[in-house]
């Protein structure tokens, strides 16, 4: 079980993961689970009505949009990376938040690495499952490398051209 | 011409310090080769048949004297002498050191340089008109609307790991210096009667083993709404676009599978919920941006001179070499008194878009003399001084002489893009170079080259078209029979306003046969031609049969 990093207020903390990921031929173990969108559509109503708090994954082929109506119920949004280079999971990501508002988790699984996490941290993940063992503290190191940014992303940081103004 | 601000420097100061980082990994062994291969692409590190080549980003072709000087330093110091520019209007070097990359980006950025998005699949560097704030023909500076891309496109959160290497052309000429209607991406600047500007924006265009000339979904796009149109093309892309094979997985590929129709209903639709996502601040620049940027832009100061200069007339009359350097290298400016002059890096017998580190010295030295600081790259290979007053034009000339860099062939029969070919590229059938320089020689008598006229010729070692061939009047194409070089020439191509993929002429041909049948064609061409017709004017005309004739007569 790799180690879960968390994004609050700037900040990257390693976190206790209170939620077990669920494969869909699996049984599912008590508590806080996530399950995949197939396995969500079919049992989330009652998993839900069981009082555990529920997270969905998406795979990188899958759209936000075949959420969006669940979304208020779920706590965590993961999306997949199945490998570093398929960059579809930065799109779900940004239009979860910016689009739907969706404000509880969105965290970044499968293939998973620092070098990236300046770019999933802009497009609105707040929670990682790094696959190459980076601490917290590397982790922080990555976000906070570049002192500026160009464009408007979901993070809410200021772009180049706002600070210009200032 | 743009400068950068303390925000646009921090930013490659931070790129740069990472970059060390990762190299310092690299060399200790912390990563390994397969590790680091995305890390070093990033910084368009590539690791070539004999050495590490290091790929230098020149956004939208524009350099001033002391960023050509510090790339002449570095091929210097870190190469063998010299650099090779390359058809998006880059640098690249072929000799260099890992070990010594982290000091090169350092060096870079001291001039406001770097290598980012130089490879990866990512938004690649935006090439615009060599002629830009300086041709009559422009309706305004699409320099502006290249840098607002570059800041846009630079470090994109979402954007940054496509299904493919994704590339943008702007041009605000009719006629098209950059290729627009092949690239993922053309940006055409129009001004409509009532004066607004607005782009005709071309998706789906490109090269390589499935070639297509660009259909238009959009026809008039108000200019301040560029970004966010950009926004909803890249995000169609970025879901849709094919992952399952490189080969298919350009935006061209996509466009071609929907349809042009659906496809620009499908970025339609995504722009007004971009539109809706975005509230109050807009998913575009702000007027006062581009404000900025347009000024940054509007600072050539022209002298009010008359139209015509003596000194230059003078020198045309009594000497014939600069009189032919004028009539195809130098080109009108859009005041008068001034001239736009092209420095053709297409020696005879030289290799194309290479430029030693003295011969760049001294375009840096003419430009600070001559050319008001600036100097443009062309996506054809060559260099161009935008702004050169016409007294100054014979000195400009003498110096370009004198480096060894006066070749008045613009383009001329000799003025040939080439790919690196298998003298450098893993992945080639075919040398291309020498095929170049081959024709060249054969054209040597510039009399000879003038009266055949404009006629581009351009050479991939593969069907990755690096060397553009699909859109050269003469393309050619190296191919391997049973491990044996062969050319396939095709005919009728244009990468320009009007554009179109050439046709193949026949039967590929020996690596020795290759230059013998350019001869040919043009032979036929000037045997066919009516008044006033290029090359491609002619063959268009006439269709490929007299062509296929004279080559194929001579085989036996
Ligand atoms: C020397 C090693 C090189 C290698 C291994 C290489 C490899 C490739 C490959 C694999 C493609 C096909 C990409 C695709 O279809 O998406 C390609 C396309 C291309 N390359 Fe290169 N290349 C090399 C050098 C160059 C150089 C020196 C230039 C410029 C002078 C260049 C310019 C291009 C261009 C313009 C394309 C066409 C892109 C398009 O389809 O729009 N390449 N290259
Ligand atoms: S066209 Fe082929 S041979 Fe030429 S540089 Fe590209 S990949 Fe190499």
């Amino acid at each position: 079980m790799p180690t879960l990093i968390e994004l609050k207020d700037g900040v990257c903390r390693p976190a206790e993961d209170p939620f077990t990921h669920v494969a869909d031929d699996e049984d599912l173990p008590p508590g806080d689970v996530i399950v995949s969108l197939t396995r969500f559509q079919q049992e989330g109503d009652r998993l839900l009505s069981e009082g555990r708090r529920v997270g969905v994954r998406l795979k990188s082929d899958e759209e936000v949009e075949a959420l969006a109506y669940d979304l208020p119920r779920l706590a965590v949004v993961a999306f997949d990376f199945p490998k570093y280079r398929d960059g579809r999971s930065y799109t779900n990501a940004r239009l979860v938040r910016e689009r739907y508002g969706f404000k509880a988790e969105v965290r970044a699984v499968g293939d998973v690495l620092r070098e990236q996490a300046g770019f999933m941290a802009r497009v609105g993940f707040d929670a990682f499952e790094p696959a190459d063992d980076a601490s917290a503290n590397e982790w922080q190191a990555a976000i906070r490398r570049y002192r500026h940014v160009y464009q408007r992303a979901a993070d809410g940081r200021a772009p180049a051209f706002v600070e210009r103004e200032a | 011409m743009y400068q950068y601000d303390t925000l646009d420097k921090e930013m490659l100061a931070d790129r740069s310090a990472e970059f060390r980082g990762q190299v310092a990994r690299r060399l200790s062994g912390e990563l390994t080769e397969d590790q680091f291969k995305p890390l070093r692409l990033m910084n368009g590190l590539y690791l070539q048949l004999h050495a590490y080549m290091l790929r230098v980003a020149i956004p939208y072709g524009s350099l001033n004297p002391a960023q050509l000087r510090k790339l002449a330093w570095i091929g210097r110091t870190y190469d063998k002498g010299y650099g090779h520019f390359t058809t998006r209007t880059n640098l690249q070097f072929h000799w260099i050191k890992l070990a010594d990359t982290p000091d090169i980006l350092d060096h870079l950025a001291s001039v406001d340089m770097h290598a980012i998005q130089t490879s990866g699949n990512c938004i690649r560097n935006t090439t615009t008109d060599p002629y830009a704030g300086a041709t009559a023909e422009e309706v305004d500076d699409p320099r502006v609307w290249a840098e607002a891309i570059r800041q846009w496109s630079t470090f994109h959160p979402e954007f940054s790991f496509l299904p493919r290497k994704f590339k943008i052309a702007i041009t605000a000429a009719p006629k098209d210096r950059t290729a627009a209607r092949v690239h993922d991406i053309g940006l055409v600047l129009k001004r409509a009667r009532d004066g607004a500007l607005g782009f005709e924006v071309i998706v789906g265009g490109g090269m390589g083993r499935t070639p297509y000339v660009g259909p238009t979904i959009k026809e008039f796009l108000p200019v301040n709404r560029l970004l966010s149109y950009l926004e909803a093309i890249l995000r169609v892309y970025n879901r849709h676009g094919r992952r399952d094979n490189i080969y298919k997985a350009r935006i061209k590929i996509l466009v071609a599978a929907l349809g042009k129709d659906e496809f620009a209903k499908q970025v339609e639709a995504e722009w007004a919920k971009i539109d809706r996502d975005a509230g109050e601040g807009g998913a575009d620049l702000p007027d006062t941006e581009l404000a900025r940027i347009r000024g940054a832009f509007a600072t050539a100061t022209f002298e009010t001179l008359p139209a015509v200069s003596e000194a230059f007339e003078t020198a045309k009359a009594s000497t014939p070499a600069f009189a032919r350097f004028v009539r195809n290298n130098v080109k009108p400016h859009k005041k008068p008194g001034y001239g736009i002059v092209e420095i053709s890096l297409k020696g005879i017998g030289d290799t194309p878009g290479d430029a030693t580190s003295e011969q760049m010295e001294t375009v840096a030295d003419l430009a600070e003399r001559y050319g008001q600081n600036d100097i443009r790259v062309t996506h054809e290979q060559n260099l161009v001084l935008p702004h050169v007053r016409l007294d100054d034009i014979p000195s400009v000339w003498a110096g370009l002489a004198e480096a060894g860099i006066a070749t008045a062939n613009i383009n001329l029969v000799s003025d040939i893009i080439a790919c690196p070919g298998l003298d450098y590229c893993a992945l080639a059938n075919a040398r291309a170079i020498p095929i170049a320089q081959h024709i060249a020689e054969k054209f040597r008598d510039p009399d000879r080259a003038e009266k055949v006229g404009e006629l581009k010729i351009k050479i991939s070692g593969c069907i990755n078209a690096c060397g553009h061939h699909h859109v050269g009047h003469i393309g050619i194409l190296g191919v391997d029979k049973k491990g044996e070089e062969f050319y396939q020439l095709t005919l009728g191509g244009s990468g320009a306003e009007d554009a179109s993929l050439g046709s193949i002429l026949g039967p590929a041909l020996p690596y020795d046969r290759v230059a013998g049948a350019v001869d040919t064609l043009v032979d036929v061409y000037l045997r066919e031609r009516e008044d006033g017709e290029r090359f491609l004017d002619t063959f268009r005309r006439t269709g490929v049969a007299p062509f296929k004739e004279a080559v194929y007569a001579d085989a036996h």
